[in-house]
């Protein structure tokens, strides 16, 4: 058995003391520590598997406008030493910023929370990752078809103190599976289960949505882009999702006049509400930021109507409210981001969604999705493992890939259909996960593909 | 240290592992920002830890530590032991390294003057000027600069004997002025976007961007493009510049010649490749002038070192002569697959992960075509297209679509109206076949992307693109309806 790491380290408390009792004035200590495994596999084996254990400490010192950061991950009273002194010469040497961002006030902390955290998943052992990567493996052979993909199980604290007297500390736990499948013929399919508990995570599950997807994906042909009715399912859905977190839902973006968020104006169809909130269990929970305020629900856009951003303390102070528990570590010139997102279900199913619809396509995911354009949120992005063409009420045929080009609040006042079930998805390259139903939307523009005799 | 590296290499071997490696590692990075005339952010971040990797019965096995301490190397260790033995349970053939004889060497990134010992207030004077060049142009509402320097000291050794020690140091800096109206947000970059220009090397390269003689040039032309010409549709000659030539090198042609990824390694993350192996020696990538390799000799590259994290020499191999693919990126288990030994391109981005095959400085060797005036001149009818602003690609790298900064219409040999919300798109070896003018050596430049991610658990690396602007003809510009 591999013994889970976290009990050989001295105690967030602890380092947050000790650091912040060696500052002298105002300050902030931020202690992050991360236990994580992975086991990845393709070609149908294991291929690379890892563990890693780290923990680091973060202060902010703040002294008459100036501001050092100073980060570390030696973790003795000698290392906790260095840091602080670093960043306290940092601050000393700084030149004063007019409007340095706040510490944030005893009040705001969010005290100890485990939400979102179960011991198997901390304890999880390689065995463990390894049967569900053999049950992936298994439903792809079993289809011969070939499996790649990736287990982890993670554990992570924050925890977070300052002068001010504030204390917030999360443990969590996250477990991953997911896997692209291939075969002959372009087949190709995909499937992701992510939750706190390792126990929630159905390997054969995930193999058997995987395989069925990429047998039905052989054969792909040709489709000319143009505007099409879509199903996006949850995959989708999330990553659209992820990059207007991106682009937009932050106080910052509106603030530098970057963001697509209209505040008080209608943005998107009245079908649509979005919200992030770190507090509900149904996600991925995280209680507090990283300046260790509580982690408020922010409902971004509600019935289509903009109506709020996230915010950490410098953009609170300058629109004169509180901060919503949104900061990255600091020093952050990029602004608060929500990283906690749900779009409300609607009462429809993918089922009814693909009999209503006369021409379209299904897509299963977006891949390498980037902003094109913030302000308008355009995005661009290419489909992946599952793409096929809708007639007359059903699938008739696997296309291959096609590259869509869209501005993003436009297409979602074209939202013509939302399932009443939703699906928590993790994110490819970013922390920002989302629980999501998937969605019918009306002439999303598809401006490429992949040319035939390139035989993707 | 040696202590430590004994420990584990023995402790791995005791407990079965065939091949065992210790990657011990520290690497600090001071950075500071200014925005909109205010030191926004200073930060000095130190991260120290090992990596143990070992090869049992064919199987990988992987475990890191940041507490460097005896216990602890044995602990983690015994960890990667275990880990390897799961793998196991789903294995296929063995794993086979190459015959890369081990080495016993020093390398230090060559540096005149160290990022490190430069003073905050000599950083800041540079960036407040620069700033202040920039808040002199009406109409910008954000102002931003970044100086960046890094150094990382690492301790290579493997059961085979190898011991190698380097110091690499980088340095890096950038300007962004950011203009908006009621439904326009346009920026301008100097001398790169994504934080600017980044290299191995020292202050002098920061010195030499001169950021606050180019600040009121970007600010007037992130103010001219609110009121631009939108990119025109449709095919079209498309003149790009040295920088964004950089990002398509690196989409384009860098990922997909990762063996690993070929070899379906990366599948489940970011794709394939369509460079299967049937195709080297034989596909014609792009047009009889484009030659590309992979140099990690290369001085002042992001990816330039004395040894890759195997302990494999830095190497200049041939990727695409006269068009034609010729050559992979590979590692000590992917070389002898195709039959060679590894050419030195498995890089791990910390401690704390393993290495894969990552791009070194995957360059386009200049053309003939002069400098970017002579390629302009060149040029009757087209676009031509400056500074990254989004990239995509295909899951097989074929598909790609690039927007940029700014661009201006070339009629007649001359630049003519400015154009905003340039895009571009193509097919990898269709758009590399168009290829017909690159320039020369004058005119080419070797570029840093700090931000390449690939792996699982993600890892983002420093890599390089050196690159002279080129031309190419009937590209698709002006994607889309928006």
């Amino acid at each position: 058995m591999v013994a889970t790491h976290t009990g050989r380290r001295a105690a967030p408390d602890d380092v947050l003391d000790l650091a912040l009792r060696m500052v002298r004035g105002q300050a902030e200590a931020l202690y992050l520590a991360r236990d994580a495994a992975l086991t990845r596999f393709a070609g149908s084996r294991i291929h690379q598997n890892v563990s890693e254990h780290d923990a680091s400490l973060r202060v902010r010192v703040l002294e008459g406008g100036r501001t050092g950061v100073a980060s570390t991950n030696r973790l003795d009273d000698q290392g906790i030493a260095e840091v602080v002194a670093r960043a306290t010469e940092l601050c000393h040497r700084a030149a004063p910023n007019p409007d340095p961002t706040p510490l944030a006030a005893a009040d705001a902390g969010a005290g100890d929370s485990e939400l979102g955290f179960v011991a198997a998943t901390a304890l999880a052992e390689p065995e463990r990752r390894a049967e569900g990567a053999r049950a992936v493996i298994a439903a792809a052979r079993a289809d011969d078809l070939v499996a790649s993909g990736a287990f982890s199980t993670d554990a992570s604290t924050i925890a977070i103190a300052n002068t001010n007297g504030l204390r917030s500390c999360h443990r969590s736990t996250e477990a991953k599976l997911l896997t692209v499948m291939t075969g002959v013929d372009g087949a190709s399919g995909y499937a992701q289960a992510i939750g706190p508990d390792v126990a929630g995570i159905d390997a054969a599950a995930v193999g058997a949505e995987a395989a069925d997807k990429a047998a039905r994906s052989a054969g792909a042909t040709d489709l000319e882009p143009g505007a099409y009715d879509v199903i996006l399912e949850e995959y989708a859905v999330q990553t659209i999702l992820e990059y207007l977190s991106f682009a937009g839902f932050s106080a910052l973006a509106v603030e530098e006049g970057r963001s697509f968020m209209d505040l008080g104006n209608r943005v998107m169809g009245d079908n649509v509400s979005l919200w992030d909130d770190g507090t509900d269990a149904t996600g991925l929970a995280s209680t507090c930021d990283f300046e260790g305020v509580a982690k408020q629900r922010v409902d971004l856009v509600t019935d289509g109507v903009a109506t709020a951003v996230v915010h950490d303390s410098a953009t609170a102070l300058r629109a004169g409210v509180a901060s919503t528990g949104h900061a990255l570590p600091a020093p952050n010139t990029f602004g608060p981001m929500a990283w906690n997102l749900f779009m409300a279900p609607g009462s429809g199913s993918k089922e009814a969604m693909l009999s209503s619809i006369e021409r379209g396509i299904w897509v299963t995911r977006f891949h390498y999705v980037n902003i094109v354009h913030p302000r308008r949120a355009v995005l661009t992005g290419m489909t992946k493992d599952g793409t096929f063409l809708i007639e007359n009420g059903r699938i008739v045929r696997p296309i291959r890939n096609l590259r869509f080009t869209e501005e993003i609040p436009a297409a979602f006042s074209r939202i013509e259909a939302i399932t009443a079930q939703t699906k928590l998805v993790g994110a490819e390259y970013s922390g920002i996960n989302a629980r999501v139903p998937a969605l019918r939307i009306g002439r999303f523009a598809f401006t490429g593909a992949t040319a035939a005799e390139s035989g993707a | 240290m040696n202590d430590l590296i004994d420990l584990a290499l023995d402790a791995a071997q005791s407990a079965g592992a065939q091949y065992a490696d210790i990657r011990i590692s520290e690497r600090e990075t001071e950075s500071l920002t200014v925005k909109n005339g205010a030191l926004e952010a200073t930060s000095s971040n130190l991260s120290t830890g090992f990596g143990v990797r070992v090869l049992v019965d064919g199987a990988w096995g992987f475990a890191g530590s940041a507490v460097m301490t005896a216990p602890e190397v044995e602990r983690v260790t015994r960890e990667a032991v275990e880990i390897a033995r799961a793998s196991g349970l789903a294995a296929g053939d063995p794993v086979q390294l190459d015959d890369t004889p081990p080495q016993v060497a020093r390398y230090a990134t060559p540096v005149q003057e160290d990022p490190f010992a430069v003073s905050i207030d000599d950083k800041l004077a540079i960036l407040f000027e620069a700033d202040a060049a920039m808040a002199g142009v009406s109409g910008i509402t954000v102002r931003e600069g970044s100086i960046e320097g890094a150094r990382e000291r690492k301790t290579f050794a493997s059961s085979e004997g190898a011991r190698i020690e380097q110091e690499l140091t980088e340095a890096g800096a950038g300007i962004e002025a950011t203009a908006v109206n009621e439904s326009e947000s346009q920026v301008r970059s100097w001398p790169n976007s994504a934080g600017g220009q980044h290299v191995t090397g020292g202050f002098e390269a920061v010195r030499a961007m001169d950021l606050p003689g180019n600040g009121q040039r970007i600010a007037e032309e992130a103010v001219a493009l609110l009121t631009a010409q939108e990119c025109p549709s449709g095919p079209m000659t498309l003149v790009i510049d040295s920088s964004q030539m950089a990002l398509q090198v690196h989409e384009s042609c860098g990922h997909p010649i990762e063996l690993d990824r070929v070899l379906g390694m990366e599948a489940s993350f970011a794709g394939t490749s369509f460079l299967t192996l049937d195709k080297l020696d034989t596909l014609r990538y792009g047009s009889e002038i484009v030659n590309i390799d992979a140099d990690a000799t290369a001085p002042g590259g992001l990816g330039t070192f004395g040894f890759d994290d195997e302990g494999v020499p830095a190497q200049n191999v041939p990727i695409v002569s006269g068009g034609r693919f010729v050559g992979y990126l590979t590692s000590r288990e992917t070389a002898p697959i195709i039959g060679r030994r590894s050419m030195g391109s498995s890089r791990a981005s910390g401690w704390n992960v393993i290495p894969l095959i990552r791009m070194t400085n995957v360059n386009l060797r200049p053309g003939e075509a002069g400098t970017l005036d002579d390629l302009i001149a060149d040029t009757d009818d087209g676009l031509f297209v400056s500074t990254n602003r989004s990239w995509s690609i295909d899951d097989r790298r074929l598909n790609f679509q690039f927007g940029t900064q700014i661009g201006w219409r070339i009629r007649n040999g001359q630049l003519a109206e400015m154009i905003r919300n340039p895009t571009y798109t193509g097919i990898t070896p269709e758009f590399w076949g168009s290829c017909d003018a690159i320039g020369s050596e004058a005119a080419w430049r070797l570029w840093g992307v700090p931000n390449c991610g690939k792996g699982e658990p993600m890892q983002t690396h420093r890599v390089g693109h050196g690159a002279a602007p080129a031309r190419f003809r009937n590209v698709q510009v002006g994607v889309g309806q928006w």
